[in-house]
């Protein structure tokens, strides 16, 4: 059986406009505005019933342009690989610092999107990575905290 | 008016400003050239830079970005026929046939000038319209308000959804959605929070812009393997051809432009409606305005079909300003991207811009003029060569996208939390982009998010919770049948569409 994604996604619309209208409704606002024209709440219930609204549409009514993807063709292994990569990347930059995660993080990107020229790998990660944050920090004067530059006594 | 410009041109002229503003057309060459990439995509890749400078200079640097990302859409129409940017496809229609004859370097230099018309006569449109503009809307009151952003939205769903509407008012919701996380700014009661402290701030803009453009796009090149780099090293340098306009082209143009720009700069000024349709509006209009002899080369390398949606496409950007500066409503995505970095320096878009902060209104008006000379000055020489620079291959462009977007979260907030939420926006964007659901009415719903909610507040509690304040008012109630009106058309032309099929 073949299922219309689309309407797969419409349907996961209208359950997360359904969970948001119920939280809409749990928002809890002050005693005296409880039964004022406009409170808290109220937009964000009207937003709950106009997702469930078109959601709700799109599920009902046909669909005559359905977008067909083929996921044969679709490269999920370097998608998964890149968004892992990210994930890690934001769990060590603050412990190990700006310098050291970003140029790994660029330098393993290269690596596994399919890149083998170590030279250039090298020189548009490490060496990049320190001029771009040369331009940011000492340029621009925004603060970039680095506790690995710190503990070799690179930054101050 | 005088005193606006001299103020305009004094902040605009300064050396820093001039140097973003050939930054800013540099880069976005570069970013419109590539396709896929847009002019939404260049602007939130430089909105964290934009804050280490003041808000005039910012703005000129995003202004700067987007003339060129829009020019660098032309160049790959022209050369590649891969338009960059939506906004450019018309351009390909008669570009690309004259680039095949032998002729790239002639319609390069057609689309430079007739974009350089474009620009500067749509700047001095906006010149004398934005003021007037401004005063009107100082009459606007909050029902008003509150309709026309019903409007923009709506509009921008109907536009760019390519017979898609009820997908796009449901990105409109979600944007919207999204916008409601954090503090109500009155009550400071936290909404959808989750007992989570990262989110009593509400959701960053440049987050959401950055992971539902910059990383969404990046990740959705890796996933469907496409290569917006193996194009652009096509480009031969040695076969551009002369650059020379003769006389009798420069006659045709001489008649195309100014009609063109006047189409350009009304369709941009509507919400919603912006470049694309208004080059194709204008590609259509010419064709039917000019001779039959000139009719017969159109879609074969015409002069006036180059010449049409190039200046139409660049007249529309100016227009798009102008609900922005004046009623601090964008009227697409690119310009609503603009106002949620102005909102992030603090200062409020609207009809009392003009006054609180002129230097801002009139240099944004000046750099445009500015971008465009730099524009036809800089690029149009150089475009082989940057055309070479974009053969940078898709291995390390990717990773720098990501780097850029990652970054640009991480200097506003140094809180790895927003970027496991960029990273979680990104995956479920980049998942929406393959069916089709388009981003920029969510962006746009994002920005007016919490203006829209401020506007309804106040025209509830001051009609005491009716509804009535939708139709008391003639203003709102003409706005708001405009905003039926274009639902009704948008669902008579799906469904006239569907019965001819």
């Amino acid at each position: 059986m073949n299922i219309n994604t689309t309407k797969v996604i419409s349907l996961l619309f209208f359950i997360f406009s359904a969970f948001y209208l119920y939280t809409a409704y749990q928002i809890q606002v002050f005693a005296f505005d409880e039964n004022a024209p406009f409170n808290a709440r109220t937009f964000p219930i009207y937003l709950g019933y106009a997702g469930l609204f078109f959601s709700g549409l799109k599920l009902i009514l046909p669909d005559p342009n359905t977008i067909k993807v083929n996921h044969k063709t679709l490269e999920y292994k370097k998608t998964l690989i890149l968004i892992i990569i990210a994930i890690i990347y934001g769990t060590t930059i603050l412990k190990v610092g700006y310098f050291l995660t970003t140029s790994l993080f660029l330098f393993s990107s290269y690596y596994f999107l399919g890149e083998r020229r170590w030279v250039l790998m090298f020189l548009l990660s490490f060496p990049f990575v320190a001029a771009f944050m040369y331009l940011l920090h000492g340029v621009l004067d925004i603060y970039l905290r680095d506790p690995f530059l710190q503990s070799i006594g690179v930054m101050g | 008016m005088i005193e606006g410009i001299l103020i305009g041109l004094t902040t605009a002229l300064t050396l820093q400003n001039i140097l973003m503003v050939m930054l800013g057309c540099f880069f976005g060459t570069i970013i419109g050239m590539l396709p896929g990439l847009g002019p939404m995509t260049a602007i939130a890749l430089m909105i964290p830079i934009t804050y280490g400078f003041d808000p005039a200079t910012g703005l000129i640097l995003m202004a700067g970005v987007y003339y060129g990302a829009v020019f660098g859409g032309s160049t790959s129409s022209i050369l590649l026929n891969a338009p960059g940017v939506p906004g450019t496809v018309a351009t390909s229609f008669d570009g690309y046939p004259m680039a095949q004859q032998g002729k790239a370097g002639k319609a390069l230099a057609i689309a430079a000038w007739s974009s350089f018309a474009g620009g500067t006569l749509s700047a001095i449109y906006l010149l004398f319209m934005a003021p007037s503009l401004s005063k009107v809307s100082l009459s606007f009151r909050s029902p008003d308000y509150f309709a026309l952003m019903i409007l923009g939205l709506t509009a921008i769903a109907a536009f760019s959804s390519k017979g898609q509407f009820l997908k796009a008012m449901m990105m409109v919701v979600l944007g919207l959605m999204l916008a409601s996380v954090g503090q109500d700014s009155l009550s400071d009661i936290t909404r959808f929070t989750f007992n989570n402290m990262n989110l009593t701030d509400g959701i960053s803009f440049v987050l959401v812009v950055m992971a539902t453009f910059a990383m969404s796009e990046a990740l959705t090149i890796i996933l469907k393997r496409n290569d917006p780099t193996s194009a652009a090293k096509q480009v031969s340098l040695t076969e551009l051809g002369s650059i020379k306009i003769y006389k009798e082209e420069r006659t045709k143009m001489y008649k195309t432009i100014p009609r063109s720009s006047v189409i350009g700069f009304l369709i941009g000024v509507l919400p919603g409606a912006g470049a694309t349709i208004a080059s194709f509006l204008a590609y259509g209009m010419e064709r039917n305005i000019v001779n039959d002899e000139e009719k017969e080369k159109f879609g074969k390398g015409s002069v006036n079909g180059l010449s049409a949606p190039e200046t139409a496409n660049n007249a529309a950007c100016s227009g798009s300003f102008v609900p922005m500066l004046t009623l601090g409503i964008p009227g697409s995505g690119t310009t609503a991207v603009m106002l949620g970095a102005l909102l992030g320096f603090g200062v409020q878009p609207g009809p009392r811009l003009y006054m609180t902060n002129p230097e801002i209104f009139w240099s944004i008006i000046m750099s445009m003029y500015i971008g465009m000379v730099i524009l036809l000055i800089l690029n149009l020489p150089l475009i082989p060569y940057i055309a070479r620079i974009l053969a940078v291959p898709k291995n390390y462009l990717i990773p720098l996208i990501l780097f850029f977007s990652i970054t640009g979260i991480y200097v506003m907030s140094f809180n790895n939390f927003d970027i496991y939420l960029m990273i979680g926006i990104a995956v479920v964007a980049t998942f929406m982009r393959l069916y089709d659901f388009p981003m920029p009415p969510l962006i746009l719903a994002f920005v007016l998010g919490g203006l829209m909610e401020e506007n309804l507040r106040r025209s509830l509690l001051l009609s005491n919770g009716s509804w009535e304040f939708l139709w008391d008012r003639a203003l709102t109630a003409c706005i708001l049948l405009t905003t039926i009106l274009i639902v009704v058309w948008h669902m008579y032309k799906t469904m006239f569409k569907k019965s001819k099929s």
